[in-house]
């Protein structure tokens, strides 16, 4: 009985400490987690004002400039239906490029740039990190049904909608040859 | 025609894995020697035909046959022969073809080596990892063939990612899989034990040197891993905390733990059940790293262009592979628990505590890498876990592990007392403590890390002092100089290779705490003849120049560095852009030092000849591979110790005598 005893105490005291230990742990998660966000949902004011958060997309073609200081680069994001100006501070990784996928983790500074620590840098060429991918996904998808409801809604824009017999000029604009 | 033949080896090797993995395993159950006996020319065939897809695979590479879809992508004329044969396992199909092939390989070695097995449990070995080549066969058959031909077929290939053409990449992922896949084998004693009800001394000796080496493997593989992310990368990191990196490292925890465990099953027959787990749980976590990294479903550094189809079809087997043998578990296990009791201050304790803390680590470490696939599930929304998190979990567990490691050699099995101990170690512990004291007062340290400073170094001291401390007291009998040496020869061995291991760990310890509390890193802008000092080094910037190399072409910088008025290293950072791939590069430059790396690495250029750079201070940054490599020496001497050289020869006796003797 007495070994018994001690066993079931020996046991008692393991699951408590690997309680006690999983408690702080899940408790520090949550403290050192950084969301992702992309242009547009920034731009919906989704994102914390005050927290690091990650922010992807796309860099936009013939964005990036240095800044004086030689170190200090601005380059937009954009997720093809919101852009947001980037300033990195260092170095950055070797494959980054313009028109390719990115992803960014800092915070907001003033005036709407987001001021990153972190630039990922990407392994292969044609890998594309799965939050950028979805953000574009949806952001495509979100255009695609934007433009459908210009489309599809005459009354709301009717020069765009039916062209009429009186307003030649802009058919001929809309219609190219 | 070759890649074609390439593609049937494999077929037939599948074969072979599908009779592997059945007959011998029937056989084992109605007693039929003959299928029972087909097991080893089995697993020989296996690896033959494995062996031989490999082989043509490498010839497509070296003869640049282009027509081959995986040959193309990955490789191209003007590529040194080197990081041709390297290139074989550069990408998914070729390296799940290594994979497999070593598979295989593990197969043959077990059935060569295990002539002191009894019949019936060989053939239940090698059935079970007949099943598990199954599932790799058929994954890269089904889903990623690495013989697909490409038509109309391309003039030059697509080079290697410049990344991956450097010799610590060459030989990196043969050696992490060399371990991963070597887990496979004590994960198949563990479900043939499992299967067959006898899960005894006996068993987890026949386990043990397996174990051992797979994890020498994976040691040195991960430490490799780690030593080419700080060259190769630029960053002058040595470990990133990427999902890639934790999933080697979760099973090299969950393999150290089934070391020490499994050393209690032999000595004392308690803990089986655990033992089991654990052999289970490490291959486990093998394969979720296999899951993680070719899913592509956590954003990595490491993670390559995927396909959902091999995602699906790795999640498939995981589950098969997990589920099946928390089954067999489940319904198995009550049978084979119970053995040794042991007072609560005994060696068992000690590493019954050594696996507790080796378990958490593991857990903690799977918590953070899956978060983000469970709050995307929840809808919690896209996240990553931070670097930080990760750093506080380690070093909130890593000093009770080290404590407890310098007390652990000491005790005794079954029962030991707190006054023989005290008498043991009080030496080790105040030798540690003034350690401690000397590091608070000589190299002070502000802000968060000036309590780890001390922390680290005083654990290493103690470490290093308890195990020299034993050592003594294990020849304290012994009086002949050469009483070291006869011991090694004779019955010391493992003993010998645990402390070296230990003392691997301690010099991990020392290199990591240093190197991350007092690294120095500047990034800069400089022309040519400016000077920038760092942790009381000069660097002088002396221009870049172009040079051209065998498929890329370099601007390559040249710095001086001095120490006071003395010139003391030349570095040659590069930044080079490979002609096919048209990928820049950074080639970073390093100074070796035992106990301190310079570490220069090209940015961009700016106008006029000026460039961003990078500096860095690395004190002490060998020590973390250097202790893992002592480590891997520590096991090597442990595998290799009289005790299993003995149960090889015991064999020789009829099979009742085996059976007496365990």
């Amino acid at each position: 009985m007495k070994a018994r005893q001690k066993r079931m105490m020996f046991i008692g005291l393991g699951l408590a400490g690997v309680g006690v230990a999983a408690w702080l742990a899940i408790g520090a998660l949550r403290g050192n987690i950084a969301y992702f966000f992309s242009p547009s949902q920034v731009l919906a004011k989704e994102a914390p004002e005050n927290a690091v958060y990650r922010l992807g997309g796309l860099v936009v073609k013939n964005s990036l400039a240095r800044q004086a200081d030689g170190l200090t680069v601005h380059f937009d994001v954009t997720d093809n239906a919101e852009t947001v100006k980037v300033s990195y501070t260092g170095i950055l990784p070797d494959l980054f490029g313009e028109g390719q996928g990115v992803v960014t983790k800092g915070r907001m500074g003033p005036g709407g740039v987001f001021v990153a620590e972190e630039v990922l840098a990407k392994h292969d060429e044609s890998y594309m990190p799965p939050e950028v991918q979805d953000t574009l996904k949806t952001a495509h998808a979100e255009g695609i049904v934007k433009m459908a409801s210009q489309d599809t809604n005459p009354a709301g824009n009717p020069a765009l909608g039916n062209a009429s017999p009186d307003q030649p000029g802009r058919v001929a604009a809309g219609d190219k040859p | 025609m070759i890649p074609e033949l390439g593609h049937f080896a494999l077929i037939l090797a599948l074969g072979l894995a599908l009779i592997q993995a059945s007959v011998p395993l029937a056989g084992s159950y109605s007693g039929n020697r003959n299928w029972m006996n087909m097991a080893r020319p089995l697993a020989w065939g296996q690896f033959i035909f494995a062996g031989i897809a490999f082989a043509l695979l490498l010839q497509a590479f070296l003869t640049d046959d282009f027509s081959v879809v995986y040959v193309a992508s990955n490789s191209n004329t003007l590529m040194p022969t080197l990081y041709k044969v390297s290139a074989v396992w550069g990408a998914h199909e070729g390296s799940l073809l290594l994979w497999a092939t070593f598979l295989a390989a593990w197969g043959a070695a077990v059935a060569t080596l295990s002539r002191n097995l009894p019949l019936q449990v060989v053939a239940r070995v090698l059935a079970v990892m007949g099943m598990v080549g199954i599932g790799f066969l058929l994954f890269m058959l089904l889903t990623s063939n690495p013989f697909d031909r490409i038509f109309p077929m391309p003039l030059e290939g697509r080079d290697l990612n410049p990344l991956l053409q450097d010799f610590g990449l060459a030989v990196h992922p043969p050696l992490l899989y060399m371990g991963y896949v070597g887990f496979s084998v004590a994960f198949a004693f563990a479900i043939a034990a499992l299967l067959g009800g006898k899960l005894d001394a006996s068993w987890a000796r026949w386990s043990r040197p397996w174990t051992t080496t797979a994890w020498i493997f994976l040691t040195l593989g991960i430490a490799l891993g780690s030593w080419w992310a700080y060259y190769e990368l630029g960053w002058g990191g040595w470990w990133f905390w990427d999902p890639v990196e934790n999933a080697s490292f979760m099973p090299w925890l969950a393999g150290t733990a089934l070391m020490h465990s499994l050393a209690v099953t032999e000595k004392r027959g308690a803990f089986k059940s655990w033992t089991v787990l654990l052999a289970i749980t490490a291959f486990s976590l093998s394969l979720l790293g296999t899951f993680l990294v070719r899913s592509g479903v956590l954003t990595s550094v490491h993670a390559f262009a995927t396909d959902p189809a091999r995602g699906a079809f790795i999640l498939l087997f995981l589950c098969l592979v997990i589920g099946g043998s928390l089954a067999l578990y489940a319904w198995r296990a009550p049978a084979v628990s119970g053995g040794g009791r042991f007072d609560l201050l005994s060696r068992e304790s000690l590493l019954l505590s050594n696996n507790l803390l080796l378990t958490l680590l593991t857990a903690f470490i799977l918590l953070g890498t899956l978060a983000p696939l469970i709050y995307e599930a929840m809808g919690w929304g896209k996240i990553s876990v931070g670097f930080p998190w990760f750093n506080t979990m380690f070093v909130a567990v890593t000093p009770f592990l080290a404590l407890l490691m310098g007390i652990g050699p000491w005790t005794r099995w079954k029962q030991d007392d707190v006054g023989r101990l005290g008498r043991a170690l009080w030496v080790p512990f105040v030798v540690a403590g003034l350690a401690f004291l000397l590091t608070v007062v000589f190299m002070p340290l502000l802000g968060d890390g000036w309590f780890l400073v001390p922390i680290g170094i005083g654990l290493a001291v103690w470490l290093l002092a308890s195990h020299v401390l034993v050592v003594r007291d294990r020849l304290r009998h012994k009086t002949s100089p050469g009483a070291f040496f006869s011991d090694l020869a004779g019955n010391g061995r493992s003993f010998y290779g645990m402390v070296l291991a230990h003392l691997g760990v301690a010099m991990f310890i020392v290199g990591a705490t240093m190197v991350s509390n007092f690294g120095q890193e500047k990034d800069v802008r400089m022309s040519p003849g400016d000077a920038q000092e760092v942790a009381g080094y000069r660097f002088v910037f002396q221009g870049v120049r172009n040079e051209r190399g065998p498929n890329y072409i370099a601007a390559r910088g040249h710095f001086q560095v001095f120490e006071g008025d003395r010139q003391i290293a030349e570095l040659w950072p590069e930044k080079r852009n490979y002609f096919a791939s048209q990928k820049p590069m950074t080639e970073a430059s390093i100074d070796w030092g035992f106990t301190r790396d310079l570490y220069v690495s090209l940015g961009e250029p700016l106008d006029g000849g000026d460039w961003a750079l990078r500096l860095y201070y690395k004190p002490y940054v060998r020590w973390i591979w250097l202790g893992a490599v002592l480590m891997a020496l520590g096991g090597l001497l442990a595998i290799t110790d009289r005790r299993y050289r003995l149960a090889r020869k015991a064999a020789t006796l009829p099979a009742g005598a085996t059976a007496i003797r365990s």
